[in-house]
């Protein structure tokens, strides 16, 4: 029997490679997994029964385009939609063996920080059903932590994946931007989209980058590595600076209960040979969120332009044209992507374009310097990936502000376009609290190698108290 | 109605199809004419997560055109996204180019008979074309009353370049001119067919008028699509006609979209779209900033032909300027170049080319052009059936003058002197009415003289010959 809580990918592809299990009776280890808890979770919006590959399985966020297998990315506007093409990712994946286990719930086309705004249903987080996973990719991070798939594959816009992790308690990546290719991921903000890995471990989470990364020739936005994945292996941190970026650390709103955990594990650094010292980022704590909240939606709103019901997806029976587009729209949008048309319609008019995303993409400069000279010094930062643990579903949906401040520490590090670790560093009131880790860009490596020391240090039990047998 | 008071401020949009084997942000294959929807790709019909990709061949040949305008090529120009919702159109977006084009500010040198014109040039730049829609069923044709649209989406993701005039053009003649010799110095750069009845050259006129004299301008009209040069003309004089008798009448002339009505000759305001044009203009996020190498640009600038309006102003000075157009718009001006360099006279040549060599249907490039000159040396002095047969056979392959020069007209006149006066001599009755007072006669004589000669004799030096020897 095998214990999909505790069983990391790399055990499964080992267990896989002496034979000592199928790739079709892991698959269905999983199914059977998925049948007993994914009732209760609703981590899944589509379960594959079969696949190909003779490797081990894995979960995609459904805004990660799969040719055969619907992709709704949460939306009741692509309800039935069935790529006729992979994203590339998912090309890279299947030439690996990998097998799609199946696809996971998201907020309606990446936009949220609970999962709640799917039109299918929210998931509900591991360590207490009655409360979030975060969001977006509360899906793929809930059945990590659920042991409903050995890893997964997310989106991070703004915090999408790290600030899921966070809250189940697992280790997402937010890659360099441009490091994955983006080609056949439903687009939410193209300047700011990037897939990621989710996964038990640091290790786990290192080696599934390596699979994905690299330049994209459908992608022109993509770069290669300019070095290769390395798997962390030390158990140590002698040599590496890292930085505490007071304002992220001291912000407003951060619990008590998650500043202790990160500062513990901020300390556990400094003994395991880290040279820790503290650093600012005022402007970009002051401005990152009013900058993305003006990029994002922007960008959203002509991305989300061709779902039309002229080519597929949902159509409203209309009288005409215009009227046609109307209707489906409305009906087929929920109101968070319908916020985010209307605010980034408005940033991008005449007479606004200037005052609003213009201004937008200057500051998003001033913080990429910012952070650009912190790295002048140090070699990672360190801050909380989410100023609270999950809280109760329904908390926040009627507060789109306060939605919106879960993610106040992901994303400054987004607009810069840099990579961000979370690794889980301890409970707070019982629920699992993330340590945000971030590098300069390619950093990747420096990354792994702080978050696997630490993932050994801290000793944090990946799975929840309530399943634990 | 005074219209010569008024002169008229003519700008011109002019779009050209680029000749790409595939489309401008994917590899979907562009053929003219393929079954509808067939040619058709996730990128071209705007699926979840499709990314464009930039035709290179497309970024060269707009380079290419840039440079043949005099434009300044951007060291980082930027793709733009112009956002509008239409069936046509499946991102809700089109790729175009904003802030940043590939070709900023440039001239044309327009040749006209009194010097050159420059027109300036506000951009040319890069973007791709929408589907094709086919309103079908209803009564017109037309959205309006349409049953039900269909979307061909094989053209789709054509390549475009957009090239903006300054409004620096002052009549409908010379509009047209203007768009003639462009689309002739696109076309010759190898970049587009460039054929406005297929489509793959539009036209968006701006016209407004003014008083001579006066500074600044009036409300321009915009006319949307013209798809011929004759039509272009006819729209602009129907805009300067009803908007001199609109100002001159005191009536208010406003800005906007109108559609050329060739049935009635007139101008009808275009149906306005239901929403307002704004269309969000903000830099492509899935693409990054193309940044032409300077090796490119100076290779490009080195591979540009002889641009049709430097070729008339080079051979003007030696055949004037109607015929120099004429050589250089009809393209057979190579054929003249030829000509000339291998010894023929200049209007000689130009003349030849114009006349004989296009009467005869020939291909001008498969001409001999050094047997063709030795023929035209000779062109006085050949029979005129034999020197037509000659220009006739010079695209021939292996074409050569000698047989022809062989049969050249006797006019040395002491060798003909002998046989005049022979046929004078057998001819007294001929002789005897000429000297009656009927001149017409001596046509007979020459004719004999020809005979006798088998065509070879100079025709003009028989008939001076007779003359001189009838009247002594």
């Amino acid at each position: 029997m095998i214990d999909t809580l505790r069983l990391t990918a790399e055990q499964a592809s080992e267990l896989v490679r002496r034979r000592e299990i199928s790739p079709a009776e892991l698959h269905a280890a999983y199914l059977e997994a998925i049948a007993a808890r994914d009732p209760e979770l609703h981590c899944y919006l589509h379960v594959c029964e079969e696949a190909e590959g003779e490797g081990i399985p894995i979960a995609l966020k459904d805004v990660i385009g799969t040719r055969g297998i619907p992709t709704t990315a949460g939306s009741r506007i692509l309800e039935g939609y069935v790529p006729v093409y992979d994203a590339t990712v998912v090309t890279r994946l299947k030439a690996r063996g990998l097998r799609i286990l199946g696809k996971t719930n998201t907020d309606e086309f990446a936009m949220g920080s609970s999962t709640e705004n799917s039109a299918y249903g929210p998931t509900r987080n591991p360590w207490d059903p009655s409360r979030v996973p975060g969001g977006s990719g509360g899906g793929s991070a809930a059945a990590v932590t659920a042991g409903l798939a050995p890893w997964a594959l997310g989106s991070d816009t703004g915090g999408s994946i790290k600030q899921p992790s966070a809250l189940c308690g697992n280790v997402g990546l937010r890659p360099t931007y441009g490091t994955v290719s983006r080609y056949g991921i439903v687009a939410f903000a193209s300047s700011l989209d990037q897939v990621g890995p989710v996964a038990r471990t640091v290790r786990d989470c290192a080696f599934l980058y390596s699979l994905i990364a690299g330049r994209d020739p459908c992608d022109s936005t993509t770069v290669d590595l300019p070095h290769p994945v390395e798997l962390p292996e030390g158990d140590d941190l002698r040599g590496l600076r890292i930085g505490v970026p007071k304002e992220l650390n001291e912000a407003e709103g951060i619990e008590p209960g998650v500043s202790a955990a990160v500062a513990r594990a901020i300390e556990r650094c400094r003994e395991l040979g880290a040279e820790v010292g503290e650093c600012s980022l005022p402007l970009s704590a002051e401005y990152g969120m009013p900058c993305y909240y003006l990029i994002a939606p922007a960008e959203a709103s002509s991305n989300l332009a061709r779902y039309d019901g002229v080519r597929y997806g949902y159509r409203a029976r209309a009288a005409d044209r215009v009227e046609m587009y109307a209707r489906t729209r409305d009906e087929g949008f929920g109101d968070e992507p319908k916020r985010r048309i209307l605010v980034g319609t408005y940033a991008l008019s005449a007479g606004y374009y200037d005052a609003f995303y213009g201004q937008a993409q200057k500051v998003r400069t001033v913080i990429r310097r910012e952070h650009d000279a912190a790295f002048e010094r140090f070699d990672a930062l360190a801050c909380p990936t989410s100023p609270t643990v999950a809280f109760p579903l329904g908390a926040r949906t009627q507060h789109p502000l306060a939605m919106y401040l879960s993610d106040l520490l992901t994303i400054p590090s987004c607009l810069a376009g840099l990579p961000g670790l979370n690794i889980p560093c301890g409970l707070s009131e019982g629920l699992p609290v993330g340590l945000q880790l971030i590098g300069p860009q390619f950093g990747e490596n420096t990354l792994f190698r702080i978050g696997h020391a630490l993932e050994q240090a801290l000793g944090f039990d990946p799975v929840p108290a309530r399943l634990r047998s | 109605m005074a219209v010569r008071d008024w002169e008229a401020v003519i700008g011109l949009e002019v779009h050209a199809h680029l000749k790409t084997r595939t489309k401008m942000f994917c590899r979907c294959e562009l053929e003219y004419g393929a079954p509808e929807n067939t040619r058709t790709c996730p990128v071209c019909l705007a699926h979840p997560g499709a990314l464009p990709v930039p035709n290179e061949r497309a970024i060269e040949q707009t380079i290419k055109l840039g440079l043949a305008l005099d434009c300044g090529i951007a060291a980082r120009a930027i793709f733009a996204r112009k956002n509008y919702f239409y069936p046509d159109l499946p991102k809700g977006y089109q790729i175009s180019q904003y802030e940043a084009p590939l070709a900023g500010r440039g001239r044309f040198r327009l040749p006209r008979p009194d010097g050159d014109r420059e027109i300036g040039i506000v951009r040319a730049h890069l973007e791709e074309d929408a589907a094709k829609t086919v309103h079908a069923g209803g009564a017109t044709g037309r959205s309006v009353g349409a049953d039900y649209s269909l979307v061909d989406f094989n053209r789709g993701g054509t390549p475009l370049v957009e090239i903006v005039t300054e409004p620096d053009l002052r009549s409908a003649e010379e509009a047209v001119w203007f768009l003639r010799l462009l689309r002739q110095t696109i076309v010759e750069l190898g970049i587009s067919d460039a054929e406005m009845e297929k489509g793959t050259l539009r036209a968006d006129v701006n016209v407004s008028v003014r008083r001579r004299g006066e500074e600044g301008y009036r409300p321009r009209w915009e006319i949307k699509n013209m798809n011929s040069f004759t039509f272009v003309g006819r729209a602009i004089e129907a805009a300067i006609r009803q908007q001199v008798a609109a100002h001159e009448a005191g009536e208010p002339v406003e800005q906007s979209t109108y559609d050329y009505d060739a049935d009635t000759d007139r101008l009808t305001v275009h149906r306005s779209k239901e929403e307002a044009d704004d269309y969000r203009y903000f830099p492509e996020p899935d693409l990054v900033p193309v940044e032409p190498p300077a090796e490119l640009v100076e290779r490009l600038r080195a591979e540009l032909p002889e641009r049709p309006a430097d070729r008339i102003r080079r051979i003007e000075p030696a055949v004037g300027f109607d015929a120099a157009v004429e050589l250089v718009t009809t393209g057979r001006d190579r054929l003249y170049d030829r000509l000339v360099a291998a010894g023929a006279e200049a209007r000689v040549a130009a003349n030849a080319v114009m006349n004989e060599v296009a009467a005869a249907g020939i291909d001008p490039e498969a001409v001999d052009a050094g047997e063709l000159a030795k023929v035209l040396g000779a062109r006085e002095r050949l029979p005129r059936d034999v020197y037509l047969e000659a220009v006739a056979r010079s695209a021939d392959p292996g074409f050569a003058a000698a047989p022809f020069l062989e049969q050249e007209a006797v006019s040395d006149a002491s060798a003909l002197e002998p046989v005049v006066e022979a046929v004078l001599a057998a001819n007294p009755e001929q002789v005897q009415t000429y000297l009656g007072g009927k001149e017409g006669v001596l046509g007979y004589l020459v004719g004999q003289v020809m005979r006798e000669t088998r065509g070879k004799a100079d025709p003009r030096v028989v008939n001076r010959l007779l003359r001189e020897k009838l009247r002594a």
